[in-house]
């Protein structure tokens, strides 16, 4: 077997956990490899070892049969490897020639950077393999699938032959994704080899020869990806049988709690991330507003909830016009929020367990009187939701938060915000990076929300919890809603096409 | 001693743990520092005892009097001021905001008090109230500025302070002069009813400056205290000073917020401008340059932890460094060398993250 | 016009120490540090360069005559070694670069009064006479315009100071280090993925501005003063500091902003000569300079946006 990398027996720790145990990826020349595993599996420490940012405790690496010592990027490069990282390493204000050459500046007279030469060879590269970019174009002005095609340059520009991706899919359009999956195809027919880290178990049928399984930084095992189901390999990721169905009775829709009339709202570079949006919520039901990252629903979300000014149209919480509202009367009025970054916006680090759970009341009766606060209040609110919910920390209510899962920490976030039963719920990608039995659970809990007559706004970018979870699909684009969905009746397709914008499907009215 | 080992390892015993760690090394550099210039550090330590409780150990043994309780005196004259600078950056900090303004609040707190005192008629008890509440309140305005165009316009609160710093400085100079009867290094000496200062407390302490300003400042750290840890008030700024962005999500105004704060700790830093000008002189100075105040309280509130309590030891410490200056200089120590332990320990405390692996590498953690 | 001539020969010369560390600010923020210190290594400059004069100027032959020349190389190198603690602290520690700062600043006032006692018995520098002196060139300060301007009665430094500008303009924007250094400010996730040490660059950027601001110190001390004092530097490094952010992070943005700061300074000195001037007091003049720094900073408040990693320290870990 002609091995072009083999990862033997790997072990890499951090401080109180093992990211990679005992870890073995042999990857064929010539092959498209796949590394599967859910967040936090191991697959991008591992990739990371190979790469040369970390160096692994235990294990041996070879590259075309001898054994190497990889101990910086430097030395990965030397020997042709390369890596196209999921958030992208460019500098936004450079140049795509700048980014590609950083560290390997051909230079002429005097030491000065010798940028005609550096974007011709960036030109000859991008024609050869297919990925158009335009050489003095800065970062921040290009789109993401260029940016994307840029890391690859990076790669390329160093000679690689073996490529690693880093989870390169999450932030494309199906478009996009269609051309990305073609120019793999292309680049392996020229004799390069691919790693493909990814939890995508359509793409991984799309393309790869093999996957490898990852679980918990443990090794599961490796499949030929033509003879596998990805019920089968579903089932090696998680270790246990999966069914991708949740458990529901139909809704049952009431009163329309938010209506969101042609509302604008800007974003950070004074572009309309929201563009003339309207959108009906009602009570009893959850619509899930689905798109590609980056097509305005978390302007969206911060609109509603008030952290973000809305630069014309309405929000009508209740029949009430709210735009002008600040965050705080908002919450009062009814609205939960549970944030799309709970370590940004849900939860002050620092603070205990308690003094989060009062985050949104402790101005209030029983929590304070009289702007003194109340610690014995405040202790019996924060131990009631504990129990309720069911969330595990070192110390109960005085747990640092910080120390506490990912999961729990969102729990945490989730019984604070339920408890208050707010008429409408709007819950921002609530699952993101967590493991599977914290989001069972929180799905449960939406659902709960629903049948006991509340709207939940449900915002998401994986398409499995779209489909299952909710009852209506609103799908977002470029700002605006182009199409209203029953879940039952559409199904990944329809949906992919909607939020590439090819398609403006059917509004169903809400009757 | 393993014991000993896993305690010093533990890390919520670094919270106290840190700014010992970084006392004890700044004195051991500063003794270094005058081993290497010559100076025997022993000096320095009896300096600090003198200062601090008023006993000479140079004079035991020898039939004269060992105990001066001026020095005891003096040594709460110099720790009262930076006491409050202290809190008043120790406040700031506990809101996410560097008050290095301190001094420049100090100084207009000062001033307004000695121009109530100069200019305004009225009943001694009552201008007495009035120079007090008008110094915190001249304070509050100057670490208002900086507060406010930090929360509007997001201007580093860093160099805004310095150069109100600087303004305060050259502005009250001017007005200082203004002032009927002033000469050109200083006002008229106020009238008797009108400071702070203590025939009584002068008495018990051998004719030290010590005045009853220590009351306005025992008030002011219960006031600390009480703000942070028992108001909604506190738990707003501490959520704020923690991350901003949840604060937001909380519904808390963040902007106002930080220029609250900033009013707060303007205020505390105008109070220790007025119990310097009312108690331990009775007159307002030209100064030819900024007296340090606000540098000391940064380092007050750096080895305190930003607390109530930490300000008041902080203060305590650092004061003893100051009161030893002029026995220091008399002794043949440069007096500087107090500035260069007070910076080393601040210098210490900034390298917590490394101190702080060396003791878990101690306590056995891997 | 006479008076307008020698206003800009003043603010040419004022503004010299303000642009000389404000390209050491530039570096250091550049690599992704922030050194609000630099006062304190200005101090550190100006103290070191005063006291290796007054002992270089008693010396014969070549050492004698380029007394004031080896006492800002002296300078310069004081500042390089101090910036190494807060390159520890910042780059190593991952401490508060704000606080680590503040810091050296009091260390600064501190130790260069405490060893001036050491060495001169007093609470100053000894007085020196080879400082540098106002020179007219003789045949460039006759060309029409700028020979006045530029050639006359002006200290040498002054040109040393213009050539350090367009150096670092070279260096940043030419080189293949200085693309690393931006980089660095801005990403440096992405400068150690392409294998390029992210220490070492911040290192460098900080030991840079330690240098320049001990440079700057020590041209302060050896044009405008016979000595260094406590009250020698008054500021003028965290004026340099807000020319840096007042001029964009870069070498032509912050050679206006400090010929601007440099300007204000001198307001004070002809007030006499203009009528409306001479009304205001003296104080309200000394105060100017940064009264108009902190009202720059709110006028530029929304269009600063300074090198996108600053003052983060650099975690391996994160990604």
């Amino acid at each position: 077997m002609d091995y072009v990398i083999e990862m033997l027996n790997i072990t890499k720790e951090f401080p109180g956990i093992k990211a990679n145990d005992d870890v073995t990826l042999k990857v064929e020349k010539g092959e498209i490899h796949a590394l599967l595993g859910e967040n936090g599996a191991g697959k991008s420490t591992l990739m990371s070892v190979l790469f040369g940012l970390y160096q692994q405790e235990k294990g041996v690496i070879k590259v075309r049969g001898e054994e190497v010592n990889i101990n910086n990027p430097n030395i990965a490069n030397k020997y042709g490897i390369g890596m196209v990282h999921q958030h992208f390493k460019l500098v936004h204000n450079f140049t795509v020639t700048e980014n590609i050459v950083l560290g390997m500046e051909p230079t002429r007279s005097f030491g000065r950077i010798d940028i005609a030469r550096a974007a011709k060879k960036v030109k000859e590269i991008s024609e050869r393999y297919g990925l158009s970019v335009d050489p003095y174009a800065k970062i921040e002005d290009i789109t993401v699938g260029m940016q994307q095609r840029v890391e690859i340059l990076k790669m390329l520009y160093r000679d690689a032959e073996i490529l690693i991706f880093d989870e390169p899919t999450a932030v494309l359009t199906p478009q996009e994704i269609e051309e990305l999956m073609s120019i793999m195809k292309e680049l392996v027919s020229e004799g390069k080899s691919i790693v493909l880290i990814t939890h995508k178990l359509r793409e991984i049928k799309m393309v790869a020869d093999h996957c490898t399984v990852l679980r918990r930084g443990k090794y599961i095992g490796t499949v030929d990806v033509a003879d596998t189901t990805e019920e089968q390999m579903a089932e090696m990721m998680v270790g246990r049988e999966v069914s991708f169905e949740v458990e529901k009775g139909p809704s049952n829709p009431t009163d329309v709690i938010l209506s969101i009339k042609d509302l604008k709202v800007k974003n950070s570079r004074g572009l309309y991330a929201v563009n003339g949006l309207n959108l009906d919520i009602k009570a009893g039901e959850v619509l899930c507003v689905a798109g590609i990252d980056g097509n305005g629903q978390s302007e969206l979300i911060q609109a509603i909830t008030g952290l973000t000014k809305v630069d014309s149209g309405k929000i009508l919480f209740e029949g009430k016009d709210i735009e002008k509202e600040s965050v705080r009367h908002r919450t009062l009025m009814g609205m939960g929020h549970i944030p799309e970054d709970r370590h940004k916006h849900g939860l002050v680090l620092e603070f205990s367990l308690e003094d989060n759970m009062a985050l949104q009341s402790y101005f209030r009766e029983p929590l304070s009187h009289n702007g003194i606060l109340q610690p014995d209040a405040v202790r019996a609110y924060s131990d009631g939701l504990i129990e309720m919910f069911d969330i595990r920390s070192g110390q109960g209510s005085v747990t640092q938060v910080r120390s506490m899962s990912g999961g729990n920490q969102q729990k945490a976030i989730i019984a604070r915000e339920v408890e208050r039963s707010p008429k409408l719920l709007i819950a921002a990608q609530p699952t993101r990076g967590l493991d599977v039995g914290a989001i069972e659970y929180i799905h449960e809990r939406l659902i709960a929300e629903r049948d006991a007559g509340k709207a939940v706004l449900l915002m998401s970018l994986e398409m499995e919890e779209v489909l299952n979870v909710s009852d209506k699909i609103a799908v977002i684009y470029e700002g605006e809603i182009v199409g209203v969905v029953n879940a039952d009746e559409t199904n990944e397709n329809e949906l992919g096409l909607m939020m590439a914008g090819s398609k403006k499907g059917k509004v169903t009215t809400n009757e | 001693m393993n014991k000993f080992k896993g305690w010093l390892g533990n890390e919520k015993n670094h919270r106290f743990l840190i700014p010992l760690i970084a006392i004890l090394l700044g004195f051991i550099v500063g003794s270094l520092v005058m081993i290497i210039s010559g100076i025997n550090p022993s000096k320095l330590f009896i300096s600090l005892t003198r200062s601090v409780f008023g006993i000479n150990l140079d004079k035991i043994g020898t039939g004269k009097s060992v105990f001066n309780p001026r020095y005891v005196g003096e040594y709460f004259v110099y720790c009262m001021p930076i006491v409050l600078t202290g809190l008043s950056v120790a406040f700031a900090f506990r809101t996410g905001l560097f008050n290095i303004g301190a001094e420049g609040q100090l100084m207009v707190g000062s001033f307004a008090s000695i121009l109530i005192g100069i200019m305004v008629p009225g009943p001694s008890f009552l201008i007495l109230i009035l120079m007090i509440l008008g110094g915190g309140l001249a304070g509050a305005i100057w670490g208002f500025v900086p507060g406010y165009l930090k929360a509007r316009f997001n201007v580093h609160e860093v160099v805004v302070t310095i150069m109100m710093n600087y303004t305060a400085l050259y502005l009250t100079n001017y007005y200082y002069k203004q002032l009927p009867g002033s000469s050109n290094s200083k006002t008229i000496e106020l009238d008797e009813g009108l400071t702070l200062k203590s025939e009584f407390l002068s008495s018990i302490t051998n004719n030290s400056r010590l005045h009853w300003g220590f009351i306005i400042v025992i008030i002011a750290i219960i006031i600390f205290w009480f703000i942070i840890e028992k108001t909604t008030f506190g738990y707003e700024l501490k959520a704020v000073g923690y991350n901003p962005h949840a604060a937001r999500y909380a519904g808390m105004k963040v902007e106002r917020n930080a220029a609250l704060s900033m009013m707060i700790a303007g205020a505390y830093a105008g109070l220790g401008g007025v119990i310097i000008a009312i108690g331990t002189f009775g007159y307002g100075r030209v100064l030819p340059a900024a007296e340090g105040y606000g540098f000391d309280g940064i380092a007050v509130a750096l080895v305190g932890g930003n607390t109530a309590l930490g300000s008041l030891f902080g203060g305590l410490l650092f004061g003893s460094l100051k009161a030893a200056q002029p026995i220091m200089q008399s002794s043949g120590i440069p007096r500087d060398i107090a500035i260069i332990i007070s910076s080393m320990i601040v210098l210490f405390v900034a390298m917590q993250n490394g101190i702080k692996l060396v003791l878990k590498h101690i306590g056995g953690a891997k | 016009m006479d008076v307008l001539y020698s206003m800009i020969v003043l603010t040419l010369i004022f503004s010299t120490p303000i642009i000389i560390t404000a390209i050491g600010g530039m570096f250091s923020e550049r690599s992704g540090v922030v050194n609000i210190a630099l006062e304190g290594m200005m101090m550190i400059g100006g103290f070191f360069a005063a006291t290796a004069i007054v002992f270089l100027e008693k010396s014969d032959g070549w050492v004698g005559t380029s007394a004031p020349w080896l006492a800002l190389l002296i300078g310069l190198i004081a500042g390089g070694l101090v910036s190494l603690i807060h390159a520890y602290l910042s780059v190593n520690l991952g401490a508060d670069q704000v606080i680590s700062g503040t810091a050296i600043n009091l260390l600064a006032g501190g130790l260069t009064i405490y060893l001036s006692q050491i060495i001169f018995n007093q609470q100053r520098t000894e007085t020196f006479q080879a400082g540098f002196i106002k020179t007219t060139y003789a045949g460039l300060s006759k060309i029409p315009l700028i020979g006045p301007a530029l050639f006359t009665n002006i200290y040498p430094t002054v040109y040393l100071a213009l050539i350090l500008v367009l150096v670092s303009w070279f260096v940043l924007y030419q080189t293949p280090f200085g693309l690393r250094l931006r980089a660095t400010g801005e990403h440096p996730h992405a400068v150690d993925s392409m294998g390029i040490n992210v220490y070492k660059m911040r290192y460098i950027g900080v030991v840079l501005s330690g240098c320049f601001a001990g440079l700057g110190g020590a041209v302060m001390v050896l044009t405008f003063d016979t000595q260094y004092t406590a009250g020698s530097i008054h500021g003028i490094g965290f004026i340099a500091l807000a020319a840096l952010i007042f001029g964009q992070w870069k070498p032509a943005g912050l050679l206006g902003a400090s010929l601007f700061f440099g300007f204000s300074q001198i307001l004070g000195i002809y007030a006499t000569s203009f009528d409306f001037l001479s009304k205001i007091p003296a104080e309200y003049f000394n105060a100017f300079p940064y009264v108009l720094t902190v009202i720059a900073l709110v006028v530029f408040s929304g269009k600063t946006v300074g090198p996108k990693a600053a003052g983060e320290p650099y975690d391996k870990g994160q990604r």
